[in-house]
């Protein structure tokens, strides 16, 4: 017979004490599963955010991890804006041309040129004043006196270039937020998102619609005012195509804007932040009151200009006729688009040469305008220096129950110690010598270590498949009873970063299996020692 | 095959003092020869047997087994030649209870080096009437069935010598024929050397040689010291 089986009949002669310490162990062995496995979901669902399909995010001047909360997870407070015209700077000419020929600027230069061309011919000052108002009316703007300043006295807009950064950059979408539907925000963009953007470029895959279609720039049927939502949203909130919803201005709690926008799209489960995301037409999101900026605004760092005089009356009039404009957008079916300077974004994700990055990220960051943050960078420094320490933190307080079991372990063998001194004297009668009787207690320790822990294994794969429905429903991450995340490098595990071994790698969990058996020998050495000590004669009686 | 020259064991009293209890100048037990030893309570009849098993270490003195003065070889060597060339059965049979009847057999051989005979087992319980009782546990068998396995279990590593302390001390008295009988029997089927201690006259009245403790041993008891030999 062999020790083996020795020191298993050992467990079974005790059954009751013998699965309440291996349950005790089990459960441990089970927690360290769970923390893995849900390590594992955190660093996959990390990886699916960090394929984002762009390697840059532009946007206002300050804390660039809360630019990427913002911009990637859509998460965090709303960040400050950008100007428009900054975003065109990212765009190839043709595009920056059609875009900047929306621009009051440009539209009043238009105005102005032509009433100068009029006045030329007509060689009368007078006429010309006439013709300007007229022609600043027919092209939809106020006639407020901020607005006068600006037709006449504003830059001219400079056309036929590309942007400043157009030509370093493959992609350039923008992005404005603010808004919130229910919980989840709402990202007012443009139909590039869907149709241009592959976030995951190991698979080629772009976002993938589970019923309907991406918004387009203008819809006969529903002009700018279309949406898309995500996954969790549509699930959570219920939404359907041809539902209409109506962002809340700044907060969940911030009043319901009047513009409905029209879900014309749902999106499939991506696993990434787009899932719990409404995304509207950047267009509409413009329209939409109090998204207008004003246009006395002063871009950062200007030299505050000198306001022409303005009388009490002139200020009323200017307010009235702001507001009749904003009402008279808000009642249009289908109103005109807002002027570029009325515009901001609050971010620009670009896709650009990963060798043109850094050298863009210092042309942006030395400016006064925006910040260029590596998503990348950042996330892998948030998962480094926030979560990872969380993780670790999680694993050793589950490592710690795992000891505590591995301390009941011992406690249980060496309570029976008292009672097994004298089967342990018969063994030595029979021949056994010290070290053989103190082995059977290890190999007793290991099995009930082991044995607990391939409970605890157990019990924390099947709790991963119960939770398995929740879990992708929360982050995407899909994980079944056989989820073998997070695993370590060979190399990491050896300390060497060359050879073949290095380039494998290991399931963590498959770490338990040496750490059982180390705990399992700690905590039986103490009874195994009792056992090598024990006086045999005395112990036999007779 | 069992030679003692000059044994001497003492014990400690509480206080430190020494309390002899063996002081044999010669004890000899030839091959195949079964001996019975007798002697009163508290004797150090079982002293003696494990001493010479050498689960109690000698003072001083030889203890010769089949040519190997154990006396002076380590403990290991000493559990090793206690595997392999020793056989015991004890007065309360110390079965494992954890055990079947064929385990608890089988541990007879466990420690010995060499193969473990799973048929010898099974024959030598069919040798003592218990090839029906093969995976009963000791709680499941009578008293005299209980020492029948202590029987063979002592005896599955194939001993040059077994010592049998009062096997039959808690059996009652038609089993005791019986297992004296069985154990004679198999001894001398086997040609193991045996020492008996026992109480019983009717037991050691079978026995060619009978010796009195009291008589090879020269430390002599008196009603206060002999509890502490027992």
């Amino acid at each position: 017979m062999s020790l083996f089986r020795i020191a298993l009949r050992s467990i079974t002669q005790r059954p009751v004490a013998s699965l309440l310490t291996m349950i005790s162990m089990g459960l441990g062995v089970m927690l360290v599963v769970a923390v893995l496995s849900i390590h594992g979901v955190v660093e996959q669902s990390f990886a699916n955010n960090a394929s984002l399909g762009y390697n840059v995010a532009i946007g206002a001047k300050g804390g660039k991890e809360q630019l990427v909360l913002n911009t990637v997870y859509y998460l965090s407070q709303p960040v400050e804006n950008i100007w428009y015209s900054y975003y065109c700077e990212f765009l190839p000419q043709a595009e920056r041309d059609r875009l900047l020929k929306e621009s009051f600027a440009y539209r009043s230069h238009e105005a102005a040129w032509q009433t100068a061309e009029l006045a030329a011919l007509a060689g009368d000052q007078g006429l010309a004043g006439a013709a300007l108002s007229q022609s600043l009316a027919a092209v939809g703007l106020p006639l407020a006196p901020d607005a006068r300043r600006q037709a006449t006295d504003g830059p001219a807009v400079e056309l036929g270039r590309h942007g400043k950064y157009g030509q370093l950059t493959e992609m350039a979408i923008p992005l404005c937020l603010g808004d919130y539907f229910g919980r989840f925000r709402v990202v007012g963009t443009t139909p590039k998102l869907f149709d241009d953007l592959v976030y995951d470029i190991e698979n080629n895959r772009k976002f993938e619609f589970a019923q309907g279609r991406n918004f387009v720039h203008h819809s006969p049927e529903h002009g700018y005012f279309e949406a898309v939502v995500g996954a969790k949203v549509a699930r959570e909130l219920d939404v359907k195509l041809g539902d209409e919803i109506s962002p809340r201005h700044g907060a969940p709690e911030g009043h319901t804007h009047e513009r409905k926008f029209t879900v014309v799209g749902i999106l499939k489960t991506s696993g990434t932040p787009n899932d719990r995301a409404v995304f509207v037409n950047m267009e509409g999101f413009y329209l939409m009151e109090d998204h207008a900026k004003p246009l006395d605004q002063q871009r950062p760092g200007d030299q505050p200009e000198e306001a022409a005089p303005q009388s009490d009356e002139e200020a009323r009039k200017d307010l009235e006729a702001r507001r009749k404009k904003e009402l008279e957008l808000l009642r249009a079916a289908d109103p005109e688009p807002l002027p570029v300077e009325q515009r901001e974004v609050t971010a620009i994700l670009v896709n650009a040469d990963p060798m043109i990055a850094p050298g863009l990220e210092n042309a942006i960051n030395e400016g006064r305008d925006a910040q260029l943050v590596l998503p990348i960078k950042v996330i892998y420094e948030l998962f480094e220096f926030i979560v990872k320490p969380v993780q670790w933190t999680l694993l050793a307080l589950t490592a710690m129950i795992c000891v505590v079991s591995g301390i009941s372990i011992l406690v249980s063998i060496y309570n029976s110690m008292s009672e097994r001194r004298h089967e342990i004297a018969v063994m030595r009668a029979l021949g056994a010598d010290r070290y053989t009787v103190g082995w059977i207690i290890l190999l007793e320790s290991t099995l009930l270590a082991l044995g607990g822990g391939m409970l605890g294994w157990l019990a924390g794969h099947t709790l991963c498949l119960a939770a398995s429905p929740i879990i992708e429903d929360q982050t995407g991450v899909t994980i079944g009873f056989w989820n073998w995340e997070p695993a370590i490098s060979l190399g990491t595990l050896l300390g060497t970063s060359s050879g073949r071994l290095a380039t494998l790698s290991l399931p963590l969990e498959l770490l338990l299996v040496p750490a059982l058996l180390v705990l399992a020998i700690v905590v039986g050495f103490w009874p195994a020692v009792s056992a090598y000590r024990t006086d045999v004669a005395k112990s036999l009686g007779k | 095959m069992l030679t003692l020259r000059n044994i001497k064991k003492s014990y400690r009293e509480p206080d430190g003092t020494p309390l002899p209890i063996l002081d044999i100048p010669q004890f000899t037990v030839a091959d195949g020869e079964q001996v019975v030893l007798v002697g009163r309570s508290g004797c150090g009849k079982t002293t003696l047997l494990q001493t010479i098993a050498g689960i109690t270490r000698a003072d001083s003195g030889e203890i010769v087994i089949d040519g190997i003065d154990i006396a002076t070889k380590t403990e290991g060597y000493v559990d090793r030649v206690r595997a392999a060339k020793i056989g015991y059965v004890f007065q309360t049979f110390n079965l494992l209870p954890g055990f079947s009847a064929f385990e608890n057999v089988m541990l007879g051989m466990t420690f010995a080096r060499g193969r473990k005979d799973h048929g010898r087992a099974i024959q030598l319980l069919d040798r003592v009437g218990l090839s029906h009782r093969l995976t009963h546990r000791p709680a499941a068998l009578s008293v005299g069935e209980q020492q029948r396995v202590a029987v063979a279990r002592a005896l599955a590593n194939k001993p040059s010598l077994l010592l049998a302390d009062e096997p039959t001390a808690n059996i009652d008295p038609r089993n005791q024929q019986k297992i004296v009988d069985l154990i004679r029997e198999t001894c001398r089927e086997e040609k193991v050397s045996l020492v008996m201690v026992t109480h019983s006259t009717e037991v050691s009245g079978q026995f060619d040689r009978v010796d009195r403790l009291e008589e090879i041993n020269q430390v002599k008891f008196n009603d206060t010291t002999a509890g502490a030999a027992a």
